[in-house]
């Protein structure tokens, strides 16, 4: 029986993905769930699975190719099977005119998207060749548009055809459409762990406004000055008590930790801007943004409020020494609540970060210079107005500068 | 045509007349011969199709016909320009290619025009005029006026499907034209007896149109003939058909031999020797003492001052503005819409 | 504002314009006598006699040459060919005489004249009368071109063709003949060439047509409209001049084109507006324009196969879904 072997959306926000390397060639046998091809998604390098058994008849996309989501890269049938349907991707294609029998959209972008591939325990390390001096696609109109809103290209995934960026491309990253969000790759958490609250019209009108006024996303930003003096003595016995583990709690740890329990007492402050209601969370899943090789992540710790700081400590790194072998699972890097970016070590005193939406929060967290610290919290106002802003910021202040605080 | 080749006798101009036929032919001899100099320096491009040795068919057909009376033609069309009253020096400077040029420079030998002395054009296509002047004697039918319209045509252009239908209805609305044959014997290089199983004589016979045959190399003759077909056309006489015998001494074209691939030196020679419009006249003129060889002399002289003030003003004139090619296509510049599409901007 | 037919709305055009104009006048196979293959010049001989509404013989390059020889001296011919597929027979004299007069003559001669008649395909004509033939008139500078595909289009386009000072194509349709639809009253309703028609509004793919074809578009519109996308119909009406505005405007608003046309693809009127886009919209198109046209064979006898050979409404729409990525 003939098996199409589509390009899977590996990864929840994957539009296409790139053929790093085919592990089966034209003319093997292949059974089903065989891995066939290493596929580098938006975020990682991931296996492709047959779903079928047979000859591994044609390969349709070569390596280095990039596909959109949805179509054949590959066929698997039967040696005497008719596969002549299937021609290969990467000629050029002739300009089109409608005057052909062929129908319009054809069979390959009308076969449904499959699944995504779950089983990513043998992860490829290996990274395969990157974007870079390839030729982005993307309408004229698509490039105009991005300019206008200085939007980079490579930042954005296309779903024209052969991942063509188009214009709704650039309206979904510009809009901040909750497109992530509303797929249900990574759970979150039950429906126990979140509450979704319905927009009031008020709630509607600031929305509308505040999104005229500045952006999809309306930003403003809330700075506070933080001493550490307490936390620096505390974090020194601690780090004295972890010394025979060989660990040691960082500052970031302690600010994920701290962040976490505020947000407990502030459950507004973390939330998902749904576009028609406001999703508030009961656990607290914080991102991490990690800068890594050619871009930057946001790992999430999951359940931050209720772990331990060595946990925190230990889960950061295994997270992060992920994030950098480019290994790090869909799950690992989505449903966060809420993010934190920290520049500190680089010396940057204080700095507004940009918001990972849907979330409505970010804190930035700047250096630590004689036991002071500044904190500049980026708020979507569709979520959270100034004062709610401000309350959780005074909370994350008492528990940074009073550790006991944490444990009210 | 016997009767009237009984009504017409050579010789019986006045003197008057036969002058004016001879400096007609002076100057369309002269004005040819400028130009194929011209064209033999660079300064015409192009085609360009020399009367020389047809004078007489312009002279003689022309000058019986009336300012608003019509002439349309061929692609040979720079003497019958001239003889329908078109300045010699907007004919030169329309072969020159420059600005006070008959079509501004943009019509070339070919296309020579002036429409409002009653010459319509020469035309590039075989045939194409037959049907032109078809409508143009329509237009004088359905205003009721008494003009006629002279077609020129080549001995090779019967053979087109435009001469029948032109013929055709010609007769049938029995319009006033008439259709001229300039039977130069030659189509191009090809001899018309190898390209007509018929006389040409016989070609309108189909069509009721009567056939006349005219000494087209002895302007007396064709003058003295065509003046009378004028008028019985303009009487309501309907189409006429008229084999103008006559005979070309340059090559079909400047890039075409005179002689030797499709008819022999000694037969051009003949010809240019003994049936030389001009000489012909001369000579009738000189042996009944109407002209000396002085006065002759002057009136060339002053055929080839007139030829060099022409080409002195087709030197000088000014090349064509770029725009004006745009100028004339439509005869109007459309309020709405766009009417060219090459992406330039003039 | 009356309900009258196509082919009525032409009759009271060229009634009109005679009365109007006494240099107007009509010439074609079957016009005075027979009035008309198609009835378009009914009651005309009777009205105008035989020296304005003129019965010619099968002659078309004589009739067509006799129209530009009669405008050269002044007069305003009508030429109907009973299709533009004989007019085939007579573009020497479209090309080398109607178009080039004005240039070759350095403006001292011009052709205004109307060349009119049925022109694409009916049912089941077979090859030789069954083609759309304005692309071979478009080509030729010094020629207009116009598709009127409406009874109120017919007469108002009509006018003005007859008035304008140049050599007007003017294509009909055998199919459209008995199509009703309101005209205005009026003696100066008049519509200018070079000015499209939006014959419906939407915003999110822009349908370029002309002739018959708006009828297809219309259809297809409807169509898409019950699956969530609403389509620009353009409507051409005349191609020379062509309101190259109206179609910018229209792909700016929607950011996609699908140009429909009954004719071949190669070096259509399509070809031609799908190059306007390049040069002038580049930015503005979100995909690649794509055409519907006839298939690129002549037209087959067959009912099934004719059917298949011409554009449809059903092309039309996946074109259209194509362009919006759909």
């Amino acid at each position: 029986m003939l098996t199409k072997v589509h390009m899977e959306a590996l990864s929840p926000t994957m539009e296409e993905g790139q053929v790093v390397k085919w592990l089966k060639i034209e003319g093997d046998s292949v059974s089903e769930g065989d891995v066939l091809a290493e596929i580098e998604t938006d975020k990682a390098v991931m296996e492709l699975v047959a779903r079928g058994g047979g000859l591994l008849r044609a390969v349709l996309l070569s390596e280095g190719g990039t596909a959109p989501v949805g179509e054949v890269i590959a066929v698997i049938a039967e040696a005497n099977e008719d596969i002549s349907l299937f021609e290969k991707q990467d000629q050029p294609t002739s300009p089109a005119t409608t005057t052909e029998d062929t129908p319009l959209s054809g069979e390959v972008l009308a076969v449904p998207l499959s699944q995504p591939e779950q089983s990513g325990e043998k992860v490829v390390a290996e990274k395969g060749p990157g974007l870079e001096g390839q030729r982005i696609k993307s309408s004229p109109l698509a490039r105009k548009l991005a300019e206008k809103s200085g939007l980079e290209l490579q930042s954005i995934s296309g779903t024209g055809p052969a991942g063509r960026i188009v214009r709704k491309d650039i309206e979904a990253a510009l809009n901040t459409q909750a497109a992530t969000v509303a797929r249900p790759i990574v759970s979150v958490g039950g429906p126990e762990e979140y509450e979704d609250i319905p927009l009031t019209q008020m709630r509607k009108t600031i929305a509308r406004r505040l999104s005229e006024s500045i952006g999809p996303v309306p930003h403003f930003f809330l700075t506070v000055s933080v001493d550490m003096s307490k936390w620096t003595e505390a974090r020194s016995q601690i780090n004295r008590m972890l010394d025979t583990h060989g660990v040691k709690i960082s500052y970031n740890d302690i600010i994920i930790k701290a962040t976490a329990v505020a947000l407990k007492m502030h459950p507004e402050c973390n939330a998902h801007w749904m576009q028609s209601s406001i999703r508030r969370f009961n656990a607290v899943h914080i991102g991490v943004a990690t800068a890594v090789e050619d871009g930057l992540i946001t790992p999430v710790i999951r359940n931050a409020h209720s772990l331990g700081l060595r946990e925190i400590h230990d889960e950061v790194r295994r997270l992060a020494e992920k994030a950098k072998n480019k290994m790090l699972k869909p799950e690992e890097y989505t449903g966060g609540t809420f993010s934190i970016s920290n520049l500190g070590m680089y010396g940057i005193q204080e700095f507004t970060a940009v918001i990972n939406p849907p979330e409505a929060a970010i804190l930035a967290v700047g250096s630590l210079e004689s036991g002071q610290m500044k904190l500049t919290m980026s708020c979507d106002h569709r979520v959270i107005d100034g004062a709610v802003g401000a309350r959780f910021l005074k909370t994350l202040k008492e528990i940074l500068e009073e550790p006991a605080a944490g444990f009210i | 045509m016997s009767e009237l080749s009984k009504k017409t006798r050579k010789n019986s101009l006045d003197k008057e007349k036969m002058i004016e036929l001879l400096k007609r032919m002076l100057l369309y001899r002269r004005f040819e011969e400028k130009a194929g100099e011209s064209y033999a320096i660079g300064k015409i491009g192009g085609f360009c199709h020399l009367h020389i040795g047809q004078e007489a068919v312009a002279a003689g057909c022309i000058a019986p016909l009336r300012k608003e009376d019509y002439v349309i033609g061929t692609y040979r069309e720079h003497t019958q320009a001239l003889a329908k009253g078109v300045a010699p020096e907007a004919v030169m400077a329309e072969l020159y290619g420059k600005a006070p040029g008959t079509s501004g420079g943009l019509g070339g030998s070919m296309h020579i025009f002036g429409s409002d002395v009653g010459f319509m054009g020469g035309h590039g296509i075989v045939g194409g005029q037959l049907a032109l002047a078809l409508g143009i004697a329509w237009g004088i039918h359905y205003r009721g006026g008494d003009q006629v319209c002279v077609c020129f045509l080549g001995d090779a252009a019967v053979n087109q499907g435009a001469f029948h239908e032109s013929l055709n209805m010609a007769a049938i609305w029995n319009l006033p034209v008439i259709y001229a044959v300039e039977n130069n014997a030659y189509g191009m290089g090809t001899k018309f007896s190898r390209v007509s199983e018929t006389e040409m004589s016989q070609k309108s016979a189909s069509h009721g149109v009567p056939a006349r045959i005219i000494d087209g190399q002895d302007v007396v003759s064709t003058y003295t003939d065509f003046t009378e077909i004028v008028e019985e056309v303009r009487q309501g006489a309907g189409p006429q058909f008229v084999d103008v015998q006559c005979y070309r001494f340059k090559g079909h074209s400047m890039s075409d031999p005179v002689s030797g691939t499709y008819r022999s030196k000694k037969e051009v020679e003949d010809k240019t020797e003994n049936a030389d419009p001009i000489t012909t006249l001369a000579d009738q003129m000189f042996d009944s003492a109407l002209l000396t060889p002085e006065e002759l002399k002057e009136m060339d002289m002053e055929a080839r001052e007139i030829i060099r003030r022409a080409e002195a003003f087709a030197e000088s004139a000014p090349e064509p503005d770029t725009k004006s090619l745009y100028d004339n296509v439509y005869s109007e510049i459309n309020p709405n819409g766009r009417l060219f599409f090459d992406g330039r901007v003039i | 504002m009356a309900e009258i037919t196509y082919r009525d709305a032409l009759n009271q055009a060229l009634v009109e314009e005679m009365e109007r104009d006494e240099s107007v006048f009509l010439l074609g196979e079957e016009v005075a006598e027979y009035d008309g293959a198609y009835k378009v010049s009914k009651g005309l001989l009777e009205r105008f006699g035989d020296k304005r509404v003129v019965d010619t013989p099968i002659s078309e390059l004589g009739f067509t040459g006799l129209g530009v020889g009669a405008a050269m001296v002044g007069l305003r011919p009508v030429v109907e060919f009973m299709t533009f597929n004989f007019s085939f027979l007579a573009i020497d004299q479209l090309i080398n005489s109607a178009a080039k007069m004005g240039s070759m003559s350095g403006g001292q001669v011009t052709a205004p004249m109307v060349l009119r008649g049925p022109s694409g395909a009916a049912l089941q004509l077979g090859s030789q009368h069954s083609q759309a033939c304005e692309a071979w008139y478009l080509h030729a500078p010094g020629l207009k071109v116009v598709t009127p595909g409406t009874p109120a289009d017919a007469k108002g386009l009509l006018k003005t063709a007859i008035r304008d000072n140049d050599p007007v194509v003017f294509m009909e349709s055998e199919l459209l003949y008995n199509l009703k639809g309101e005209v205005p009253d009026g003696e100066e309703f008049l519509i200018p060439l070079g000015v499209a028609d939006l014959k419906r509004e939407g915003g999110d793919v822009s349908i370029i047509t002309h002739g018959q074809m708006i009828h297809v578009a219309l259809r297809a519109a409807d169509q898409l409209a019950k699956k969530g996308l609403e389509a620009d119909v353009l409507d051409l009406r005349s191609l020379r001049p062509l309101d190259v505005e109206s179609i910018l405007e229209s792909v700016a608003k929607t950011n996609r084109a699908v140009c429909l046309e009954e004719g071949w693809s190669y070096g259509g009127v399509g070809a031609q507006v799908t190059s306007i886009l390049m040069e002038e919209a580049f930015d503005d198109l979100d995909a690649p324009v794509l055409r519907v046209t006839q298939a690129d064979v002549p037209m087959p006898y067959n009912k099934r196969l004719e059917a298949w050979a011409k554009p449809n409404v059903a092309r039309l729409v996946e074109a259209c879904e194509k362009v919006c990525y759909v």
